[in-house]
């Protein structure tokens, strides 16, 4: 039985269309390039071969890391409604939306070993044999946070899916508090996160407390963006049914979701602006530039533009029921808070420095291409997981009750 | 392990033996070229404070050997515990600091810094007496580099590890890799440090260095005084501060910035004890702090013995 389920699983990921093995081999051919860069320059030339220094001293990979933990929390917008409310136009995703979140929290934990600077000593963390600076150290907190995290989804997809593939119902029994637990853990993973941040006084940029919620809500902007293109890609592509229904009411919670970003965003700027402290340094830095340092500006604009455009888009129902609009404001939303989580965020923590230095940072051609080879790991995650999850679903493999899930 | 040690604990031999074991095991595999005894001994080496004296004495032993060696010099690492009833601290009059960044190189070559990448744990930085405005730290400069210092209308605020009674850095660390002795100076083991760098978004004084890439220091400029906890030279990929020269301090000497000084604006000294220099200034003089405000409490203190110190 389980070795037949196994040989299933195998034979659902290695049959797939050319298209398939088009974006899995380009995937996997980005990722031996980042492995490359990777083991031929970072590994002997140290994190000098990237373009942070002591000034700027996380960059692109904390950057990357900071997005991704907030693209993890894309499963929570569906687990909430389709579990607590039963939404039911949404029972066919929330088991891939947790693929997804397996997906980018593995590649959270790629980009933290990446940024280490020996990450060889990685056994120092653990408890007993190493030091685990635990409860004082926050850092210690986002690796338990982010590891339960990961193993809670990890579980309940595998779990779900053995059973849907077995032809029975998933939802009873010891599972449910598991996926109730898997509300809070998505939430303590951005909360915990932020915290790095905010908790850190040498920097008055992230100092401030509306850091933790700003978290939350543009995670639930962005997260749910991506899923919606992907999942339109799924349907097209599979047997996978999904409701238009299904689209619009997580368009409908981006929309609240970026209203809460675009208001926590405003007060941000406002408290700043308004007390003109010796503390706004940062903020112009990354807003209007500082002393003819304003490579940031065009970014965090556009950043901000982007977002505005696509919360005026999903505002308004008729553009938010319509395919091609609530694309557009996606893929905005998407790359809005990529820029503002990343550039918006961990560069100007740095700029100027606690001494008052202002060192532009920006990503070098190995960064970029490591970080990309990250992203096309987790994708090869997700592609795969997706693939397998799809043909249990719809009953491809196993034994699946179309009423059942 | 050598057999004047006969008193150890069984523990640790058999823990030794254990890691001999996994060496042997690891050649027979054929893994990593270079993972002898040694290197395997080193890769699983505790944290500096969960050593105790036997292994410190081999521990000691064996990087004086590879160190003497790859420098072509006789290398002494100690690692000299704190003075009882002693807490340093640090006195830097602005009034005289002229901005000649004596204490700076002084620093690089006592501490056995990389010199390719370049490293510096004191900063100066220089004001400009706009004015008589207060000036905004990003206002000041790290890389003047007039002819003839000091220059009119200008005055110097070198910077280094404030040595804080709350050090934001050391509650950061996930390891624990860097903390306070009870002598009051902040440490890195830099073999336990995993380079995380989130002490050095934590400090706000930029008073930590990252080892961004392997640190070159040349052999006939290697200073063969060391500390575990000091100037023994960094690692690729850690993390390395300012320890009030812990090689010196703790010998009862003066931090070779103290000594470099031409004009006297750095004071040091025991604040435990009544009579020293550095509580003088401190009952006397009106002394401040860089970021009062965060609350680090740092026992690294500035003053104006005459003037403003802006050099006219």
């Amino acid at each position: 039985m389980v070795i037949d389920a196994l040989n299933d699983v195998l034979r659902t990921i290695k049959t797939g269309s050319k298209g398939y093995w088009a974006w899995v081999g380009s995937l996997a051919g980005i990722a031996v390039i980042g492995l490359l860069f990777y083991f031929g320059q970072q590994v002997p030339d140290g994190l000098l071969a990237t373009n942070m220094r002591d000034q700027v001293s996380w960059g692109w990979y904390i950057a990357n890391f900071t997005f991704l933990v907030g693209v993890a929390a894309a499963a929570v917008v569906l687990v909430i409604p389709y579990y607590l409310y039963d939404v039911k136009p949404l029972s066919n995703m929330v088991l891939i939306g947790e693929v997804m979140a397996v997906s980018a929290v593995s590649m959270c934990l790629m980009f933290i070993v990446l940024d280490m600077g020996s990450p060889e000593r990685f056994w120092h963390l653990l408890p007993g044999i190493g030091i685990f600076n635990w409860p004082q150290s926050i850092l210690t907190w986002d690796v338990i946070v982010l590891n339960a995290y990961l193993a809670l989804n990890l579980f309940i997809v595998i779990y779900a899916l053995s059973k849907i593939y077995a032809g029975k119902s998933y939802k009873t029994g010891f599972i449910w508090p598991l996926i109730l637990l898997s509300i809070p853990a998505a939430i303590s993973i951005h909360t915990v996160t932020a915290f790095l941040y905010l908790g850190v006084p040498a920097r008055p940029f992230w100092n401030a407390a509306v850091l933790a919620p700003r978290f939350i809500a543009s995670a639930f902007c962005s997260g749910p963006a991506l899923m919606l293109i992907i999942f339109q890609i799924i349907r097209k592509n599979t047997k996978l049914e999904i409701p238009d229904k299904a689209f619009f009411k997580v368009g409908e919670l981006i929309t609240w979701a970026m209203a809460c970003n675009l208001f926590f965003l405003i007060t941000e700027i406002f408290k700043e602006r308004y007390s003109d402290t010796a503390h706004i340094a940062p903020l112009n830095y990354l807003f209007y530039g500082l002393q003819g340092h304003d490579h940031l500006v065009p970014w965090i604009w556009t950043a901000i533009f982007f977002n505005c455009i696509a919360f005026v888009i999903l505002l308004m129902p008729a553009l938010r029921k319509n395919f091609l609009t609530l694309n557009i404001a996606c893929v905005l939303i998407f790359i809005g808070v990529y820029i503002e989580k990343g550039i918006g965020l961990i560069f100007p923590g740095f700029t100027p420095d606690t001494l008052g230095e202002i060192y532009d940072y920006m990503p070098n051609t190995m960064e970029l291409v490591i970080s990309l080879a990250v992203w096309a790991i987790g994708l090869l995650i997700f592609t795969l997981g997706a693939k397998v999850a799809i043909a249990i679903q719809t009953g491809e493999i196993g034994h699946a009750k179309p009423s059942d899930h | 392990m050598s057999d004047d040690t006969k008193g150890n604990d069984k523990s640790q031999v058999t823990r030794r033996k254990f890691l001999a074991g996994l060496t042997a095991g690891a050649a027979a595999l054929g893994l990593p070229a270079g993972a002898d005894a040694r290197g395997f001994d080193e890769y699983f080496r505790q944290h500096f404070q969960r050593l105790d004296e036997d292994d410190l004495k081999v521990i000691l032993k064996n990087m004086n050997e590879e160190l003497s060696f790859k420098y072509g010099k006789k290398v002494n690492v100690k690692a000299t515990p704190p003075i009882d009833n002693t807490v340093f601290g640090y006195a830097l009059d602005l009034s005289r600091c002229i901005g000649c960044r004596r204490c700076v190189y002084a620093c690089v070559k006592e501490n056995n810094l990389s010199r390719n990448p370049e490293i510096q744990w004191i900063k100066v930085l220089e004001f400009a007496n706009d004015n008589n405005k207060w000036q905004l730290l990003e206002h000041t400069n790290r890389y003047y580099d007039p002819p003839k210092v000091p220059e009119k209308g200008k005055f110097y605020v070198p910077v280094q590890c404030q040595q804080c009674k709350k050090p934001p850095c050391t509650k950061v660390c996930p390891v624990k890799a860097t903390w306070k002795e009870p002598d009051g100076i902040v440490v890195v083991d830099y073999n336990w440090c995993i380079g995380c760098r989130f002490c050095m978004a934590a400090c706000p004084y930029g008073a930590r260095s990252f080892n961004w890439g392997e640190p070159h220091v040349p052999k006939e400029e290697i200073n063969p005084n060391m500390h575990y906890l000091g100037n023994r030279p960094n690692y690729k990929g850690v993390v390395g501060k300012c320890t009030f020269c812990i090689q010196r301090s703790r010998e009862g000497r003066y931090t070779a910035c103290v000594e470099a000084c031409p004009v006297g604006a750095r004071k040091f000294g025991n604040l435990m004890d009544p009579k020293s220099e550095i509580r003088y200034i401190l009952e006397n003089m009106k002394v401040f702090r860089l970021k009062e405000e965060i609350d680090t409490n740092p026992k690294f203190f500035y003053f104006f013995s005459t003037g403003t110190g802006v050099k006219s």
